[in-house]
């Protein structure tokens, strides 16, 4: 799942955000034409003063068309058509700006259109008692309140937000998670959580309304894509600090120019003072348009990040939190390992072969569906060409005897043979009940077994042991480089295990985790969290079951599983729709993507300054001191040309950076330190030259048009 | 040429190498370990805690730090005004001088409270030695360490974790001049002494002249006048505290005030002695000292870029007058460059790179005239003051302002890098840009808005005596220094004016305070603050790259605030000759 940064955010990757896109693909056209309806809409300047920097340049706009009009009444302080221009360039600035956060706010409008159809009223049965068989009377949806218990039956839209408590039944969620595999949904345990809007495809549950109307799951989810109760993260309101900080000062520049000039004409008794169209030209090239127009569009594209890749940020402030993780807290099953053990090897013992083992653990595992029974039947036939089915030639008298509870082992009986497998005290209290002994050698390999992170399986015949199975947990495939990756970021992970201390040793050494976390219980795993944050660290974690529901409450970026439990889910900011344990990581990526754009793009704004200013001081100040034209070092037309060009730059910079905004700017973990320079070099050395030629080429074409 | 580059390179060799074992000695007394001066100075210590009843022990939050650090100053403010105004009923007035005008004596009051040293008025003429002794130089030393205070509180800030106490205003103010300023005044008062600048309280001596010379209407004059008084002790704390008034009105180009080469050189260092130094210190506190160095090199690098042009623009001489056929350039028989408006026995080297430094530091002192350097070499004096007072700047002040730059330059460079902005493991979040922001925008605020008052009101127009640019250039510095702290003039404007000597004292009033408080508030966020330990996800603050990083921003802003000025300035002075 590395990203490919020309991928990142752009399209589809593989297996990812399935629903959304596919409801994004028709809109195209009708998208771009709803985001330019809005940014006009957007102009209202009740609007536009949430956002100080683009506020100034409406302002300016304003302002500037008053001037217009009153040259063309014949009182102009310059040429109608110039003043026009300016005018109109500026009032485009306003638009592109808002076209862009417009823009943004479309894909998560589309996709709060899709949830909506989704949560339409529907009829509730509502129970008089929770009780199976109980009588219900139908009832909207609406009229539903926490505490009341319904029964919903195949068929049914489950009609709000709820605990399993009487049932068990397959849930079409596609609605919500775009993953059309039903999911079993059941009393008790991890998956006794339901979502208002949801299908029940067989069976029956009954269930208890955890959320009253309007404040469900699915609302709070089109709330958030929707971006209606978007607020300023903190590192937001941080940056709209320095923005406004640099925005009062060219305000000031800009108004103290005018008796600056004033003076200057005076003192010097030759040329023009200054005329205000150029100094709130000066102004709105000067103020960080480029970052202030794209700041709103940025936050909410990196919320439409996690969407797409399936993810629900609750509050803007945990996918900020995200970029700033020091420590990863994985769960060993499934994010390092594959959830299964596998057996690798089998280890006889006393005169028994090799063979003669494998072919009883293989007789004794042929019925036996877990993936480790499976995987013993496997390597037996890889290993010594052993049959590998229990289809056609099962010897006939075959007994199975399954797994239990209560003896810890499974086995078969057949001509008189008993073998029996199963975990090594289990089977070592077995072999002593049939009044044999257990060979030392056993108690050797199954240590040693042990010690190596592995799982010892013991396998007997009429009570006599044949040797041992060594089961093994397989990390996952790349999983080391990644975590590799993560320590560049900066980034500590952790592994989570309820294995004992030797074998989960042995897991974190070979996936390459720098810590682990054994025997692990939800205290254990809470205090774990309070001692790096204590620290100063942030840390991240995810989890499902209702006893995670603490540390996710405590972890400063706490994912919960979509398949997990209400407790869980309340207690994240963030909820996997895809309930894939490896998303963690992506996050940290998303959530760097996010602030990695806004510096760049504000290193980028207050460079593109130092090369306006040698385009607009010279023309602004040609006409009181001539001297100051040695500064046109572009050779631009005419002042008016000059001041016009670097207007229209301005106004165009902001939609060329659309598309950066959206996506991102690229994040590769290659350590602070590189990752400075290779940003500095590309937006703020860039930030310095892309102007100048900007500027220049828009001179050249306004002098062909005849324009200047 | 080569004279003059080893000069500036043995001036720059001697303050680096000064800087380590005084910053180390000024860490040591703020952190109250023992130094040599220990058993000297502790017993005097306690005496002064003793006698004033102040508990030096006592924590204080910022807040009651910052009202401790008003209410002295303002106390500070009143005693220095009340002085001027009664001066003539107190002793030691051998002059017999009347009582200084209010708005004078208000601005004067201000000025030297403020560390900024501006003076309307002219020394010998206006002010008894009392006032010179019990107000200036005390302020002097009053000023200079308020500055150190609040700096060593915003280093606590870093340094400190989880809670909300800064240190204690009157031991870091106790200290800063009984174990720093006071020995270093001592010595270098000594020093200068021997270089011939005077300390008595003698009044004015009539002294024949060696050739007679004709008055303006035609009389022989044949006696002079020398000025003379307790200059030695005021001068040593004047350069060393970063403050800069002159005991005489032509300040350190007054021969009783700087009689010799060395002494310039003694002075020059007296200057920038203390503001680098304390880069070593605030290194040395937040357990790092290569945070210090990176910041020194940061202030070191601008100001050798300024130096440079200053020198070469000085020692490229006057084109008007070249144009008349003048040799200009340096040779065994000359100097060279434009000498006007500077003393012979400085040169052009000495003269420019006084400017430089004075000027970059918020002293103020001139051993020559800025109105007469040349467009470019004014420009840069100018420039460097605009900057905020940050390439080393006043003792305490500089690197305070400096740090709200760092701050602004960790929070751009961490967005860059993808990670909440932090510096020395504290999180940089709205609060500190908030306050970073006053304190780099107030300075320029009222610089900006300061000069364009003057240009409109028929008050402030009628203090310009010089026709175009160079006019509008006058007023210009006026504010920058004001509005800095700086205390230096371009002179050229009637500056003793009601009008002048009240929007001035203004300026400097904002420009001390309105800096000091947020400063103040940074320390109060930052030190409740948990520490976040260093991975490699941390951006590196120590390094070139972090280093060019920090000078961009700080030349950036100033560029971009003060261009458009500057280019109606001495820009377009220098482009029209």
């Amino acid at each position: 799942m590395t990203q490919d940064p020309r991928l990142s955010g752009v399209g589809p990757t593989q297996g990812q955000g399935t629903t959304y896109l596919r409801k994004q693909a028709p809109l195209g056209v009708k998208v771009y034409r709803q985001a330019i309806i809005d940014a006009f809409l957007k102009l209202n300047p009740r609007w536009m003063l949430r956002n100080p920097v683009m506020f100034v340049v409406e302002v300016g706009s304003v302002l500037t068309t008053a001037l217009w009009v009153q040259a063309l009444l014949g009182h102009g302080e310059a040429k109608a058509s110039f003043i026009g221009a300016i005018a109109l360039w500026l009032w485009l600035t306003v638009l592109f700006a808002n076209f862009s956060e417009a823009l943004a706010e479309s894909r998560g409008k589309a996709q709060a259109a899709a949830l909506r159809r989704a949560r339409q009223e529907t009829r509730a049965k509502r129970l008089s008692h929770p009780k199976y068989g109980a009588q219900y009377d139908l009832v909207p949806s609406s009229a539903l309140r926490q505490n009341d218990a319904f029964i919903v039956e195949a068929g049914d839209i489950i009609p709000a937000d709820g605990e399993v408590i009487e049932g068990v039944a397959s849930v079409d969620e596609s609605a919500i998670t775009g993953e059309s595999a039903p999911v079993i949904r059941e009393s008790g345990g991890d998956r006794n959580a339901v979502t208002g809007g949801t299908r029940v495809l067989s069976d029956w549950l009954i269930v208890r309304v955890t959320a009253s109307p309007g404040e469900g799951f699915l609302d709070r989810i089109i709330s958030l894509v929707e971006g209606a109760k978007r607020q300023k993260t903190p590192n937001e309101i941080a940056l709209n600090t320095l923005l406004a900080a640099f925005t009062i000062v060219f305000l000031v520049v800009c108004i103290t120019l005018l008796p600056y000039s004033l003076f200057s004409v005076e003192v010097s008794h030759q040329g023009m003072p200054v005329t205000v169209t150029v100094l709130v030209a000066l102004l709105v090239c000067l103020i960080p348009t480029t970052i202030g127009g794209l700041l709103p569009a940025i936050g909410i594209a990196g919320m439409d990040r996690l969407i797409r890749r399936n993810i629900i940020a609750l509050s803007g402030r945990a996918v900020e939190a995200a970029g700033d993780v020091d420590v990863l807290l994985l769960d060993k099953t499934g994010t390092i390992t594959l959830g299964n053990r596998e057996a690798v090897e089998f280890i006889s013992v006393g005169k028994v072969s090799e063979p003669e083992l494998a072919e009883a653990a293989q007789l004794a595992s042929l019925a036996d569906e877990t993936p480790e029974g499976r995987s013993i039947v496997v390597l037996a036939k890889e290993k010594y060409g052993l049959r590998g089915s229990a289809g056609r030639d099962e010897p006939r008298g075959m007994h199975f005897i399954p797994f239990s509870a209560q003896t810890r082992m499974s086995g078969v009986d057949l001509d008189g043979l008993s073998i029996r497998k199963g975990a090594a005290d289990a089977i070592m209290a077995y072999i002593q009940q049939q009044g044999k002994s257990v060979p030392q050698e056993l108690k050797a390999i199954v240590e040693s077994i042990s010690k190596a992170g592995g799982t010892p399986l013991v396998v007997a015949r009429n009570g006599e042991a044949l040797g041992v199975v060594y089961l093994k947990d397989i990390v996952k495939g790349g999983i080391k480089e990644r975590f590799t990756k993560m320590r560049k970021m900066g980034i500590k992970t952790v592994m989570i295990t309820g294995d004992n201390p030797l074998t989960a040793t042995a897991i974190a050494a070979e996936a390459g985790v720098d810590d682990f976390l054994a025997e692990a219980t939800p205290e254990t795993k809470l205090k774990l969290i309070r001692e790096y944050q204590a620290g100063g660290r942030l840390v991240a974690m995810t989890g499902d079951g209702t006893n995670d529901a603490p540390a996710l409450a405590q972890a400063d970026v706490a994912v919960a599983m979509n398949t997990g439990t209400q407790p869980a889910r309340e207690a994240a900011n963030m909820i996997d729709l895809e309930s894939s344990p490896t998303k963690l990581i992506e996050i940290v990526e998303i959530g760097k993507q996010l602030l990695m754009t806004r510096g760049a793009l504000t290193t980028f704004s207050i460079s593109n300054d130092v090369s306006k200013y040698f385009v607009i001081i010279p023309a602004a100040f040609a006409s009181t001191y001539p001297a100051l034209g040695a500064m046109n070092i572009l050779h631009l037309a005419t002042p008016e040309s000059a001041v016009l060009s670097a207007v229209i730059f301005n106004a165009l910079i902001i939609i060329a950076l659309i598309p950066l905004a959206l996506r991102g700017v690229p994040y590769r973990p290659v350590g602070a330190a590189r990752l400075f320079r290779n940003n500095l070099l590309v937006y703020g050395l860039g930030g310095l030259i892309v102007p100048f030629i900007g500027i220049k080429l828009i001179d050249m074409i306004l002098v062909a048009l005849r324009l200047a | 040429m080569t004279f003059t580059w080893i000069q500036l390179g043995l001036y720059l060799f001697i303050l680096l190498l000064l800087v380590k074992p005084l910053g180390s000695y000024m860490a040591r007394v703020y952190e109250g370990e023992r130094t040599f001066l220990t058993p000297l100075i502790r017993p005097i210590e306690h005496l002064v805690y003793r006698i004033t009843g102040l508990r030096g022990d006592e924590e204080m939050d910022w807040k009651t730090y910052a009202v401790a650090v008003l209410l002295f100053n303002l106390v500070g403010l009143l005693l220095l005004y009340g002085l001027q105004r009664i001066q003539s009923a107190l002793p030691l007035n051998p002059q017999n001088l009347g009582a200084v005008r209010p708005d004078t004596a208000f601005n004067a009051a201000v000025s030297f409270v403020t560390n900024t040293n501006w003076q309307s008025y002219s020394g010998e003429t206006t002010m008894s030695y009392l006032v010179q002794m019990l107000g200036f130089t005390v302020q002097n030393f009053l000023s200079a360490a308020t500055g150190m205070a609040i700096l060593v509180a915003l280093v606590r800030g870093f340094v400190r974790h989880s809670g909300s106490t800064i240190g204690n205003f009157w031991t870091d103010m106790t200290r800063s001049i009984l174990y720093i300023l006071l020995p270093l005044a001592f010595v270098l008062a000594l020093a200068l002494v021997s270089q011939g600048v005077v300390q008595t309280f003698h009044s004015s001596q009539q002294v024949s002249l060696l050739q007679p010379i004709q008055g303006a209407s035609n009389q022989t004059i044949n006696q002079q006048t020398l000025a003379l008084g307790p200059a030695a002790s005021q001068v040593a704390i004047k350069q060393l505290g970063t403050n800069g008034g002159g005991f005489f009105n032509v300040n350190s180009s007054h021969p009783f005030e700087n009689p010799t080469p060395f002494s310039n050189f003694l002075e020059m260092l007296a200057i920038l002695l203390i503001p680098a130094a304390l880069c070593y210190t605030f290194g040395k506190m937040v357990g790092d000292t290569r945070k210090g160095w990176a910041i020194l090199a940061a202030m070191t690098i601008i100001f050798v870029a300024m130096l440079s042009v200053t020198v070469w623009a000085e020692q490229s001489g006057n084109p008007a007058i070249t144009k008349l056929g003048v040799d200009q350039t340096a040779s065994s028989f000359q100097s060279g460059g434009n000498m006007e408006g500077k003393e012979v026995r400085f040169g052009v080297a000495n003269s420019a790179l006084w400017a430089t430094v004075t000027t970059s530091a918020s002293n103020g002192s001139v051993n020559s005239m800025n109105d007469s350097f040349t467009p470019l070499g004014g420009l840069v004096p100018m420039w460097l003051i605009q900057l905020g007072e940050v390439v080393y700047g006043g003792v305490g002040s500089g690197l305070y302002g400096m740090l709200a730059f760092v701050i602004i330059a960790v929070f751009v460079a961490g967005l860059m890098i993808g990670r909440t902005p932090e510096y020395l493991g504290k999180k940089i979040e709205s609060y500190e840009m908030k306050m970073a922001s006053l304190i780099v925008l107030i300075p320029i605020i009222i610089v900006l808005f300061g000069t364009a008052i003057s240009v409109l009101v028929p008050a402030g127009k009628a203090g310009v005596y010089n026709p175009g640019p160079h006019g509008f250039s006058e007023v210009l510095y006026a504010f920058s220094s004001a509005g800095n702290n700086n205390g230096s003039a371009f002179a050229g404007i009637g500056a003793n004016t009601t009008y002048y000597n009240t929007i001035l004292a203004f300026a400097m009033l904002l420009g001390r305070y309105w800096l000091a408080i947020p400063a103040l508030a940074i320390a109060g966020s930052l030190v409740r603050k948990k520490t976040v330990p260093v991975s490699s996800g941390t951006l590196p603050t120590h390094t070139p790259l972090f280093i060019v990083w920090l000078i961009m921003v700080v030349i950036v802003v100033g560029a971009l605030s003060f261009l458009p000025a500057l280019s109606l300035g001495p820009l377009a002075e220098y482009l029209m000759r």
